[in-house]
């Protein structure tokens, strides 16, 4: 018997949960570029923030049901600090971070979320995929883009995020095996925030780790610390790079927490401990940036109180903006079914018109 | 003008975008090198390279997935599902995405992609390969549901369906792929979307169908005639947007009508056209709608198949009763 093929899934992590640079070997230039350090800690910031009301928002009955993507604020802004515009990006449905980096209005997210399509025609780039509901179809789709992009000889790359849960899906697998078969320009981003819902991660899979099935894929494949933003954006860098010089797709494992219910209609007291989740705050990505930038003298406490009444301004406003935004009308739901209305519809629409008594 | 199959339609329609639009490209399993399993797409990896005419892994869903990427950034992609028993894992990217993406983004984001499948019975095939499952589509908004019946209208429609904004499912009824030939110009004309084509004017009834039994309704229509019954045949065509005038036209005409599709009876499109003519042409009906369709079993092999597909006698003996209500 002889050994045909051998693997190993490597795990980075520079700052450890105590905010103290812990990886071995060098230490990355990003990590001494403290002015970008602390404008993405910024946006970490009022991601938090932003989400805090939004959930507010939902419990007092100005805002649907909402997916909070509390604790998984370094990973998502990671990812948008380390794509260009041009770049596509394909998100699955907690992807602020990464959004409000790319241009998304955070009132926009408020729309999409209250029940309104127009949050979905956001003021990103124009090319991004909006949010997809349906589990880890959204891989394939950044798949599809990124072999647009090959086609076209365009140095351009799609990045997918998708869940812990969304990897037992087989679109997730079908998206990294032609990923690894046409060499395509893609990224994938596992956010494994340890839950799917009220199914913890050990129930998934009988894999040792998520990264691993880039393996069978014949893609490179890393486990990150999710709520190190050292970490994820070196990965990232590394796998970006990759993708847009034809060298192929990367998965990456970002390991995180979802500090929240799964969404503002769950209530996840009752599937984890109240042990687990105060374990899990000691992890969390925002205090481990302070303490490092406050080490580092970028930081105080001062910038940090006027901070958080910036973004609570900032979020209110966008907030704000959300509330007066004004309906659609109800023919908005016909017209943007087909690029020409079809006769049919036409008919329905104006059966539909007549009912509200032909005003809107 | 070539004489040419309806196969040879769809080739011919291929050719044709893939030279005139850069972005068109083709992707399935063995649609590159093999030319496809009934050759649809034969020659035009040789014509157009790999990088457009694309071998892709053996996944169904990942097809479907790719095409709404590829669709999405700007790419005109031809998918193709090697038989239409083997669409079902396609549908979530179909129905959840590219349907709606459209209106999910109020227009920032379109899906111009084709999804082309052989289509239905009648050629002694394995399970899960002669299905007739169109009117899993035609309840999906957003969509365009196109059959196509002869190599004109396999050439024009397949045409039209590669140009059109939105997502089109484009069924080829392979019974017929190589039944007959007839002059096609390969001069890039599309047939329109979205209507009915009146193959065969007539008074007496009106033979609505689609696919492979606008050839059956058809030769039906020949032996009404020789016993003095004038049979008008519409060939659907687009199932959705439906072009539900053209056949109120004809029934005001006739005051008949008899329905024709494979499909199985229950939920088949037939009874959406009945249902239509119910609502806006009760008055104009002299005899009972009749439909003649495939029976709610799933498909037969195929020793049993041609007990179960509609043919001729069956329409005619529908038409006749038509005949006799009034």
């Amino acid at each position: 018997m002889s050994i045909v093929a051998s693997f190993e899934i490597e795990f980075l992590q520079y700052l450890d949960p105590s905010g103290t640079l812990a990886g071995e070997g060098e230490t990355p230039a990003f990590a001494r570029d403290v002015r970008e350090l602390v404008e993405l800690y910024k946006l970490m910031s009022f991601v938090r923030v932003f989400d805090g009301k939004a959930i507010a928002l939902q419990r007092t009955g100005k805002l649907g049901t909402y997916a909070s993507c509390l604790g998984m604020e370094a990973t998502h802004v990671a990812i948008g600090s380390a794509l260009s515009v041009d770049d596509v990006f394909v998100p699955f449905y907690r992807d602020y971070g990464t959004q409000f980096y790319r241009g998304v209005k955070p009132r926009e997210v408020l729309l999409y979320w209250g029940g309104d399509e127009r949050g979905n025609n956001f003021s990103g780039p124009a090319h991004d995929f909006a949010w997809s509901v349906p589990i880890a179809t959204q891989c394939l789709h950044a798949a599809g883009s990124a072999l647009a992009f090959k086609i076209r000889k365009e140095p351009r790359v799609a990045l997918a995020t998708v869940g812990d849960g969304g990897t037992s899906k087989g679109d997730f697998y079908a998206a990294i095996n032609a990923a690894g078969a046409m060499t395509l320009p893609l990224v994938i981003v596992i956010v494994n925030n340890q839950y799917a819902i009220s199914t913890p991660r050990r129930m998934q899979t009988g894999a040792q780790t998520l990264a691993q099935k880039g393996i069978a894929a014949g893609i490179e494949s890393i486990q990150v610390d999710g709520n190190d933003l050292i970490a994820m954006r070196v990965a990232l860098d590394h796998a970006v790079k990759r993708a847009r010089h034809g060298h192929g797709a990367t998965l990456i494992e970002a390991l995180t927490y979802r500090l929240s219910d799964h969404t503002t209609a769950d209530d996840a007291r009752r599937y984890r401990s109240e042990d687990e989740v105060a374990q899990a705050w000691k992890n969390e990505p925002l205090k481990r940036m302070r303490t490092y930038l406050t080490g580092m003298n970028a930081w105080s406490a001062m910038e940090e109180k006027d901070l958080l009444a910036d973004c609570s301004a900032r979020a209110d406003a966008e907030v704000n903006a959300y509330l007066e935004t004004k309906a659609q009308p109800l023919t908005a739901m016909f017209d943007y079914t087909y690029a020409e209305l079809p006769l049919d519809l036409e008919r329905q629409r104006a059966a539909a018109l007549a009912l509200a008594g032909g005003t809107k | 003008m070539p004489q040419i199959t309806l196969i040879e339609g769809i080739t011919m329609a291929l050719a044709h975008e893939m030279a005139r639009d850069p972005s068109v490209v083709v992707l399935g399993e063995d649609v590159g090198i093999n030319g496809g399993v009934f050759r649809a797409t034969v020659g035009l990896q040789q014509k157009f390279g790999a990088e457009r005419v694309i071998d892709t892994p053996l996944d169904e869903t990942m097809i479907a997935g790719l095409t709404v990427g590829l669709a999405v950034q700007g790419m005109r992609p031809v998918a193709e599902a090697q038989f239409e028993g083997f669409m079902y894992p396609m549908i979530d990217h179909i129905a959840s995405h590219a349907a709606r993406m459209r209106t999910r983004t109020r227009g920032r984001l379109t899906c111009p992609a084709v999804f082309r499948a052989p289509w239905g019975g009648g050629i002694h095939a394995p399970e899960h390969h002669s299905e007739a499952i169109e009117a899993l589509f035609t309840n999906i908004a957003g969509l365009r549901v196109v059959l196509a019946s002869s190599p004109g209208r396999a050439y024009g429609l397949l045409l039209a369906a590669i140009r059109d904004p939105d997502p089109v499912i484009f069924f080829e009824p392979k019974r017929i792929y190589r039944q007959y030939k007839e002059e096609v110009a390969d001069d890039g004309e599309a047939l329109p979307l979205d209507v009915c084509f009146v193959l065969r004017e007539g008074s007496d009834v009106t033979l609505v169908t689609w696919g492979a039994q606008v050839k059956e309704t058809l030769d039906a229509a020949d032996a009404l005639a020789a016993e003095g019954i004038t049979a008008e045949v519409i060939d659907v065509a687009t199932l959705k947007p439906l072009d539900f005038d053209t056949i109120h036209e004809s029934v005001k005409k006739t005051h008949r009508c008899v329905i024709v599709h494979e499909a199985p009876y229950t939920g088949g499109f037939g009874g959406e056209i009945g249902a239509r003519l119910a609502e806006h042409a009760l008055y104009d009906l002299h005899a009972p709608v009749e439909r003649v369709a495939g029976y709610d079993v799933p498909m037969p092999l195929y020793k049993l198949e041609m007990s179960y597909l509609p043919n001729t006698a069956r329409i005619v003996a529908a038409a006749k009763r038509t005949i006799a209500a009034s």
